[in-house]
């Protein structure tokens, strides 16, 4: 990316001193070309540049070949393989144990606009602190290829089945509701999910991002509108993402007006460059508009959709103490038998 | 209308004891949201008062507004605090419910009514006293908006002066009751009781035998709802995170722990919280936050009835499989279904031993009193933290939302203990874990946290299959091995549940056991039974499963067991059934009661006379 000046090749160890084997995690059991795959090695990309502790992230997800994925990155992260649909509940619990986690979840269509669009809704709603990845395929993989509610009016499963009802959205909803960050991404666009994926991280509040991920085995023929060919000829990038990250002391060399600069509550700064439009991500309603004419026009804008760096997050608002609740000591949450007796005496 | 026109049974009234003192029960018939509640407990807190044993009984309706409720007062000498079948004092409010309420009275009893009611005939064979309610109430609330909820304030002030009540006490508990904050309504309702004691004293002629005189039962004791109990039990324990969804019987509880939390729980030092509470937008929800901030280390805890028990299920389930610590308050109502929403029941025991598909376990403790509301919220934390498993508090409508009168609480004699948790420096000592495998020989395994800094503290939960290192495995003997040590696991808690309360009647050939709210009418009974009927029984309570060997002796040593509960098809005694040997179940009756109103002493006595053949 001609925005950014860094070395050309990834050096051997992060800034603090881990290597990209740090942060894989098992063997893959997906099946080959699977998009899931590609996301996860994304996301092993983007924690191993930011240079962040994978002991300081804990990874959720609900049931699907897509929650299947966090065993397959981030080896040395606490993971959390939940039930079908309720990896949002799973990961504000334990944000509220431990608000300093950087949470991470990945979900399928099925396990995020199905069985648990209502989570997600009031996960969206709360703010809570995670970065979200709906790794949408618009079929249920693990099921063995059932269309899934993001499934497009007119696409075809293989046995010929043509979905008639309209699809989720899962962006519509996040930016409706109350998600902070909301991106669309493609699993098939490596230097575009990487930059999402970092913004993301260094996002201080629920960052979701949807990204097209074909099933190579259920959903990748000739009249499904998420398989590889489809997306990659109807992708329409809103521009090109780059991210700089806090650390990284790097000026922008860019011409006047070409690029639009968010900056992140860290430092970092999300760096847009223009393409054929100027996309303004810190607009609610033009991004509502534009996934609403991409979908008349059968494209798939990807990009930053939306950001807001000020809403305040869920645990902002409980204004909790400092320090992790998991692990408080007695003296802070066990109040002193003066506090009982008080309490008793008014109940005499 | 003149009593003595009203009062034939003043002929015949040598039949009748002369005075009644200190054991009658009074029950009061009004509308749902007339207000009526702070009056109730105003009445209920001067008997306290006045040292004598009471308690206090809210029958009330799914329902805001509009439709009968009724509030029970039972005063008992011998500190008998379950709810008494027979009325022996009603106070007749509500036009819908007088009839049927009257018929329903014993000869002899009392019965104040409104002089409004409509009422086609009064029944010749008991003590009528008529008021004028709304007479009353007119001079001395002037706004007539008010009067509504003043006016139930008159029968407080008729009842003082019938029963002999001081109007001492009234003032006082009246004034507590309202609260520093209330001080103007306080001092209306306080003319509307003064207006009733005056009323009766120029009116009422006393014919009736009821009487309240001063006992000294009730020193040092605390009134308070079990559900306060629980809560200020879990600020106790050291519960930091509480998610839930709103649902009676159980709301009241955290609502009354957010009370106690913003007060006892705030840091002095920052302002800032150290117990974080959230409405979450289902039982699914709130299930799933408390598995997740029990696996991210938190004292994480939800309370819920019937119907959230139902959808919390699955969560539990991978609870127990991946070995998630969790306390669950069961504030049970009467099920199946929404079932009658603001009645008692007992009836949630098999469905939560096992809740969840698959083969579960999940220990259960049973409070019966708010003493215990408030100890076994430290117990549960430290079991489920102990055993990293979901832990069950089961309590009932009865218990959670009425009054009662308590010993004050002890303060927590043991340090918390937080179960078995790896830190960084013990990893760089043991240089790594494997999360499922039982080092110490008990089938409880060490775990880590998310966020120890250390490369070897992360572990992969899962709720599929898994071997010892917390891999995904399908292999028949790793599943095996997990699900044996989980067997395993559970057994071992007998050695640190709470332990029954057994009373042993060497006379005894017959032993009754009970749990919870069940055990009012249970040991009342005993009495009956003695007697009236000359039966000796021993009593075992049961306060938690899995069953220990306390309970199996206590088999062993009698001929029948009577297994008390409040529900149809007696769950606790079918649970011991799937527990015990052959012989012993052979043992096991039920006495099951499932009504909805909390259980009454006559419904046990009656049940075991006719089973015994008496
Ligand atoms: C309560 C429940 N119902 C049904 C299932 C079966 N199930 C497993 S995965 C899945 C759908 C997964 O689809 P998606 O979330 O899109 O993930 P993908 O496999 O496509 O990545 C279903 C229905 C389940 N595990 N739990
Ligand atoms: S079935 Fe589809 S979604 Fe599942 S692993 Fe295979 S390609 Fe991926
Ligand atoms: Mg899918």
């Amino acid at each position: 990316m001609s925005t950014t000046t860094r070395p050309p090749r990834a050096p051997k160890t992060n800034r603090i001193g881990l290597a990209v084997v740090d942060y894989k995690g098992a063997k893959t059991t997906l099946c080959a070309g699977c998009g899931h795959n590609s996301i996860s090695q994304r996301i092993i990309e983007a924690f191993f540049e930011l240079g962040i502790a994978p002991w300081d992230v804990a990874k959720f997800s609900g049931i699907g070949c897509s929650s299947k994925a966090p065993a397959y990155f981030l080896g040395l992260s606490h993971g959390f393989n939940g039930v079908h649909g309720r990896a949002p509940a799973l990961a504000t619990g334990a944000i509220l144990a431990n608000h300093k986690l950087i949470g991470l979840v990945t979900s399928g269509d099925g396990d995020t606009a199905s069985i648990g669009l209502g989570q997600y809704m009031h996960m969206l709603r709360r703010n809570v602190p995670l970065v979200y990845i709906i790794e949408n395929n618009g079929v249920y993989g693990l099921t063995k290829g059932q269309f899934s509610a993001t499934a497009d009016i007119g696409s075809k499963l293989k046995n010929g089945t043509v979905n008639d009802l309209p699809p989720i959205d899962c962006c519509l909803v996040a930016i409706e509701t109350g998600a902070t960050f909301v991106a669309r991404s493609f699993s098939g666009d490596k230097n575009q999910l990487k930059a999402v994926l970092e913004a993301a991280i260094a996002h201080r509040g629920l960052a979701v991002i949807d990204v097209i991920s074909p099933c190579t085995t259920f959903n990748d023929h000739e009249g499904s509108t998420k398989s590889y060919a489809y997306v990659k000829q109807h992708d329409e990038p809103l521009h090109e993402v780059g991210f700089v990250p806090a650390f990284e002391e790097i000026e922008i060399e860019m011409e006047e007006g070409s690029v639009r600069e968010v900056e992140m509550h860290d430092g970092s700064k999300l760096v847009l460059r223009k393409l054929d439009g100027d996309y303004d991500p810190t607009n609610k309603l033009e991004a509502i508009r534009t996934l609403h004419e991409a979908a008349g026009k059968g494209e798939v804008v990807t990009g930053v959709l939306y950001v807001n760096e000020h809403a305040p997050t869920l645990t902002d608002l409980l204004h909790l103490v400092d320090e992790p609740l998991a692990t408080l000591p007695e003296a802070k949450v066990r109040p002193p038998k003066e506090a009982l007796e008080a309490v008793i005496e008014e109940l005499r | 209308m003149s009593v003595t026109e009203l009062s034939p049974l003043a002929a015949g009234e040598d039949r009748l004891p002369k005075e009644i003192i200190n054991d009658f029960s009074i029950q009061v018939a009004t509308v749902n949201g007339s207000g009526s509640q702070t009056a109730n407990l105003v009445l209920m807190r001067s008997i306290f008062q006045m040292g004598v044993p009471v308690s206090g009984k809210n029958l009330f309706p799914s329902n805001i507004q509009g439709l009968p409720t009724w509030f029970t007062i039972r005063a008992s000498k011998q500190g008998y605090i379950g709810r008494k079948r027979e009325v022996d004092l009603l106070v007749a409010m509500n036009p819908e419910s007088a009839q049927e309420d009257i018929q329903s009275l014993h000869p002899g009893a009392t019965l104040l009514y409104d002089a409004a009611l409509k009422l086609p005939e009064i029944r010749r064979d008991v003590h009528a006293y008529a008021v004028p309610f709304d007479k009353l109430v007119a001079p001395v609330c002037p706004e007539v908006r008010l009067r509504k909820l003043v006016r139930n304030m008159i029968y407080v002030g008729v009842l003082a002066h019938l029963l002999g009540i001081d109007l001492e006490e009234i003032h006082k508990a009246l004034f507590k009751q309202f609260g520093p904050r209330k001080k103007k309504a306080a001092e209306l309702n306080w003319g509307a009781v003064q207006a009733g004691a005056q009323y009766a004293a120029d009116n009422l002629e006393k014919t009736d035998p009821l009487r309240i005189e001063r006992m000294d039962r009730t020193q040092g004791k605390i009134m308070i709802e079990g559900n306060a109990a629980t809560a200020l039990g879990a600020i106790f324990a050291g519960a930091t995170v509480v998610t839930w969804y709103p649902i009676t019987p159980s709301t009241s509880l955290v609502e009354a722990m957010m009370g106690y939390a913003k007060r006892l729980r705030t840091d002095p030092e920052t302002g800032k919280s150290t117990c974080a509470i959230l409405q979450a937008e289902d039982e699914l929800a709130a299930i799933g936050m408390v598995v997740g901030a029990g696996w991210a280390g938190a004292r994480a805890m939800t309370a819920t009835s019937g119907p959230g028990i139902s959808l919390m299920s699955e969560f539990v389930g991978l609870a127990y499989f991946t070995e998630v610590p969790a306390v669950i308050v069961n504030v049970e109502r009467v099920g199946p279904s929404t079932g009658l929403p603001t009645r008692t029941q007992q009836g949630d025991i098999l469905f939560t031993s096992a809740l969840s598909h698959g083969d579960t376990q999940h220990p259960m403790l049973f409070p019966s009193r708010p003493e215990e509301c408030f100890s076994m919220m430290s117990e549960a934390f430290d079991l489920a933290e102990r055993y990293q498993t979901p832990v069950f508090v089961i309590s009932d409508l009865d218990l959670g939302m009425n009054y009662w009168m308590s010993d004050p609480f002890e303060y927590p004699d043991k340090p918390i203990r937080r179960g078995k948790v790896l830190t960084a420096e013990d990893l760089d000592r043991l240089g790594g874990f494997a999360r499922y495998r039982d080092v110490d020989g008990d089938g409880v395994c060490y775990r880590t946290l998310p966020g120890t800094p250390h490369p070897k503290a992360a572990y992969f939960t899962r709720g599929s299959g898994h071997d010892e290192e917390a891999k995904y495995s399908e292999r028949p003997s790793d599943y095996m091995g997990i699900m044996d040590r989980l067997a395993r696991k559970f057994e071992n808690m007998k050695r640190d549940v709470p332990a029954p309360v057994v009373e042993y009647n060497e006379d005894a050939s017959i032993g009754l056991i009970c749990y919870g709210t069940s055990v009012y009418a249970t040991e009342e009974s005993r009495d009956q039974l003695k007697q009236e009927y000359g039966l000796e029984t021993s009593h075992l309570r049961l306060r938690a499963y899995p069953f220990t060997q306390e309970v199996l002796d206590f088999i062993d040593r009698h001929a029948r067991i009577y297994v008390v509960e409040q529900n149809r098809d007696g769950q606790m005694r079918l649970l011991m059934k799937m527990a015990l040997n052959p012989e012993r179940a052979a043992k096991l009756r039920s006495v099951c009661y499932y009504g909805g109103l909390p259980l009454d002493a006559l419904t046990v006595t009656e049940a075991i006379v006719a089973q015994e053949g008496l």
